[in-house]
């Protein structure tokens, strides 16, 4: 409020060579990290504009079952008569929303605990760490499966139990790199300072890791993604009506045998998307490293 | 000095070396001259980013990834080596030009015993055999003074010291007899008792094998010892070159005058009144780390008054960090207390009240790691302000800005920057601003200018002096730099392996009679007198031996 006006000008300044030089880094990126890009930006519309985009509503059965593309259906329909391009781009909504959801909050829970074992050490990070093994000793999709099918198959509960898996995960990597920064002295001034848990995790540490926990961040939005697939497609994750790519492969894999292309639809929706994150996180990775040699 | 220094062996001329930063090509050494004879040792001398250890591998033909050569040549022996293949400049590397790095723990593989890495160059390029190099090895092992030295080469990179693996590293680049070695700061990172040692030797060796040597140090005491003549750079560029005595009696240029005078500042005198109450009374402390049996610290007992620079001196490893770390609560004692203003400290820093911590403040050596790469010099100074003082809006500013011109940099063009965007001595600086935005009365400064080049420490310390009048601080000050002590101490404590040996006002402590070991690290620091080292050396065989930690 009561900033002066030279100080509120400089702060404009700032963001906007911020916007700038994000920019001149796009433009500078390689063709590979466009690409991965449009991709992204293209399923987040698909995503956001789907009731809009699609032809005809999500589970609303149009027409015979398996009807090979034509005009009024573009992709074709499904076992039950449901056009496949509405499907794929209402997919796009369910099976991308919900993994965002559930990448998040892994990267909460496993975030928050790992830099908190790291800074506190001694018996926190004993019993923290020790928990997360005992998680981790358990194969992730036999361990979904299992308490999936005591839980049950809601979206939520999917969300829990997937979100949960990966956050052990995300706990090991923000652990190990905040043990790197716990030990600097800037870390040893701010605890001396006399400044609390919470000031030290945020301020101090967050910052310094915050270059490989977003480049995770992509790679886990992956592993999500094909958790959520692969489980739809055993009929334990997303189900019907809702879309989703995963189950969507299985309600038309009976069509591969007779050597339709339909159920790849789906599969392809899934590949394109996992390749374009992972051009997007490699270039990230590559960024980010070269900018450690300045530490 | 040898007699053979006819032969020329090196030649450079006009050598310019680029390097690839921020999308462009920047020149970093610009048309450098020199020649080396046989037998015949050249300094080099400058300040970090002077180019000195770019030029001394530009003499093997080499540069750093991101550099190339482009410009000048360079002959070898009468092979130009700047249009030499890889395979000629293979075959050179390691036989007829070795290398010394800075830090020998770094440069050792870790996983080998000395004594195979000391023969994998002999067998690799053909010139003998096993046996043979293990034999040789033994032999070089003697020669440089190693303890043991049929069986020392067995031992791991990590099982030797720091001053021994630094000699192993010497003895391995004479393996093949070289006519050229090139020492980068090859003593830098030791104590000065582990320092004349390592000197010793690398002289003796070179002068026994008529090798020839580049030796690049910021040290100019220590080149003085060495070289036969010496080369001042600047920016890659040449500030002059002549023979060792008359470079040090009698500099030509501007900045080397401004070298050399560094080692003159002395404080200004302390009217420290010596009834006054100690601001902080350490009483007989003892401290272990955890986990371990063995004292760190033993019966520490020492005061420091308000007003006044009590140097914490000793080699590594003899206790004067932890000693930091016990005052400032984060290795609680395990006997003995702090008091502070007469009153008892806690033990642990989280049990102390924020007025006890905020009296006491420190500043660090590696000024790199002691502030948040990720937050700007206004975040860095100001939150002090904010967490001690409850200062915030225009109240915040105006004191920000002024610690800023306290440490003399300007506010306006440095306190929205991010700490990469300053140079090691700004730093520094900043560590110092943090510290008083604190408003502390005793400071801990530890090592703080070791990092630093010495035009760059020199205006730290006198910063640290000015800031002393004007806010009546105490400090401690841990160094293993006596020259650091002798500018700016009013008393010293000397520390060996845990236990201060001696203490007392500086005119005291370092005017005879000395304490046995005060005078060892005394008569160890470097004088620019190039005789001094044969002086020492000759007076401390005459005495019955070389003596140090380290044997």
């Amino acid at each position: 409020m009561n900033q002066s006006p030279d100080i509120q000008s400089m702060t404009n300044s700032a963001v906007s060579t911020r916007t700038s030089r994000i920019l001149k880094e796009l433009a500078k990126a390689p063709f590979s990290a466009k690409l991965g890009l449009l991709i992204i930006v293209v399923y987040v519309f698909a995503a956001v504009f789907a009731p809009w985009l699609a032809p005809y509503g999500e589970s609303e059965i149009v027409g015979k079952k398996y009807v090979l593309a034509n005009d009024t259906f573009l992709l074709g329909t499904d076992n039950l008569g449901r056009d496949m391009l509405s499907r794929i781009i209402y997919g796009a909504r369910n099976t991308v929303g919900i993994a965002l959801i559930t990448t998040i909050y892994a990267f909460l829970l496993g975030g928050i605990t790992g830099i908190f074992a790291a800074v506190i050490g001694g018996w926190t990070d004993q019993l923290l760490s020790r928990t997360v093994d005992i998680l981790m000793a358990i194969p992730a999709l036999i361990f979904a499966m299992l308490l999936l099918s005591i839980f049950g198959t809601s979206v939520p509960s999917l969300i829990l139990i997937i979100g949960l898996l990966d956050a052990t995960r995300v706990f090991r990597l923000c652990r190990a790199v905040s043990l790197n920064v716990v030990v600097m002295d800037f870390v040893e001034a701010a605890k001396l300072r006399g400044e609390k848990l919470v000031w030290i995790t945020i301020r101090e540490v967050l910052p310094s890791i915050s270059a490989p926990l977003a480049a995770e961040f992509g790679i886990r939005f992956c592993f999500v993604f094909l958790t959520i697939s692969a489980l739809s497609f055993l009929g334990l994750g997303i189900q019907p009506p809702t879309a989703d790519w995963g189950s969507m492969v299985r309600d038309t894999a009976d069509l591969i045998t007779f050597e339709d292309y339909t159920p790849l639809i789906p599969a392809a929706a899934i590949a394109i998307l996992t390749i374009g994150v992972n051009f997007v996180v490699d270039w990230f990775l590559q960024k980010t490293s070269g900018l450690k040699d300045e530490f | 000095m040898n007699s053979d220094h006819n032969e020329l062996l090196l030649e450079v001329k006009g050598l310019s070396v680029e390097g690839f930063s921020e999308d462009k090509w920047h020149q970093i050494v610009n048309g450098v001259d020199f020649c080396l004879n046989r037998g015949e040792i050249l300094g080099l001398i400058g300040e970090s980013g002077a180019g000195k250890s770019t030029i001394g591998i530009a003499a093997m033909g080499f540069a750093k990834p991101g550099c190339r050569i482009n410009g000048g040549s360079i002959q070898f022996d009468g092979l130009e080596l700047t249009t030499a293949t890889a395979e000629e400049k293979r075959r050179l590397r390691g036989a007829r030009i070795a290398y010394v790095a800075q830090s020998a723990a770094a440069s050792f593989n870790p996983a080998h015993k000395l004594i195979d890495q000391f023969s994998e160059t002999v067998i690799q390029h053909g010139l003998g055999s096993r046996d043979q190099a293990y034999a040789d090895a033994k032999e070089l092992y003697s020669k440089i003074r190693m303890p043991n030295p049929d069986t020392i080469g067995f031992r791991y990179p990590h099982q030797v010291s720091g001053g021994q693996l630094q000699r192993a590293m010497t003895a391995m680049a004479l393996a093949c007899r070289p006519d050229l070695i090139i020492f980068d700061e090859p003593t830098t990172a030791l104590d000065v008792t582990t320092q004349i040692e390592v000197l010793s030797t690398i002289k003796d060796i070179v002068e026994q094998f008529n090798t020839a040597a580049i030796y690049i140090t910021h040290d100019l005491a220590v080149v003085a010892q060495m070289a036969d003549k010496i080369k001042v750079l600047r920016y890659g560029e040449s500030v002059e070159e002549s023979e060792t005595r008359s470079m040090l009696s009698d500099p030509q240029k501007d900045y080397t005058k401004s070298l050399w005078a560094v080692r003159s500042f002395r404080k200004t005198e302390q009217n420290v009144d010596a009834s006054s109450l100690p601001l902080l009374k350490v009483q007989n402390v003892t401290a272990i780390y955890p986990g371990t049996s063995k004292e760190v610290l033993t019966d520490i007992e020492f005061e420091i008054r308000p007003n006044e620079t009590v140097a914490v001196v000793g080699e590594s490893g003899s206790g004067k960090s932890t000693l930091a770390r016990v005052i400032t609560g984060l290795l609680p004692p395990r006997q003995g207390q702090i008091l502070f203003e007469d009153q008892s400290l806690p033990s642990d820093y989280r049990s102390r009240s924020p007025g006890q911590l905020q009296k006491i403040q420190m500043i660090y050596q590696m000024a790199d790691t002691a502030i948040n790469p990720h937050h700007k010099i206004r975040d860095i100074v100001g939150r002090p302000l904010t967490f001690y003082l409850g200062l915030e809006g225009q109240a915040k500013q105006k004191r920000l800005r002024k610690l800023m011109e306290m440490i003399e940099m300007d506010p306006d063009q440095y306190l929205d920057r991010l700490p990469g965007e300053l140079s090691g001595g700004q730093k520094q600086r900043i560590c110092i601003a943090r510290a008083l935005a604190a408003d502390p009365s005793f400071i801990i400064c530890d090592e703080v200018t070791s990092a630093l080049d010495q035009l760059v420490a020199e205006g730290i310390l006198r910063l640290l002096d000015r800031l002393q009048q004007e806010f009546n601080l105490a400090y401690m000050f841990i160094t293993h730099d006596l020259a650091t002590v002798n500018a700016i101490a009013d008393r010293v404590v000397v520390m060996l392996q845990g236990k201060i040996v001696d203490q007392g006002p500086k005119n005291e402590v370092f005017q005879p009679p000395y304490h046995e070991y005060t005078e060892l690290l005394l008569s160890s620091v470097p004088e620019m007198d190039p005789d001094w080292m044969d002086r020492v050396i000759a007076e401390r065989l005459a005495k019955g031996g070389l003596k140090s930690a380290d044997n």
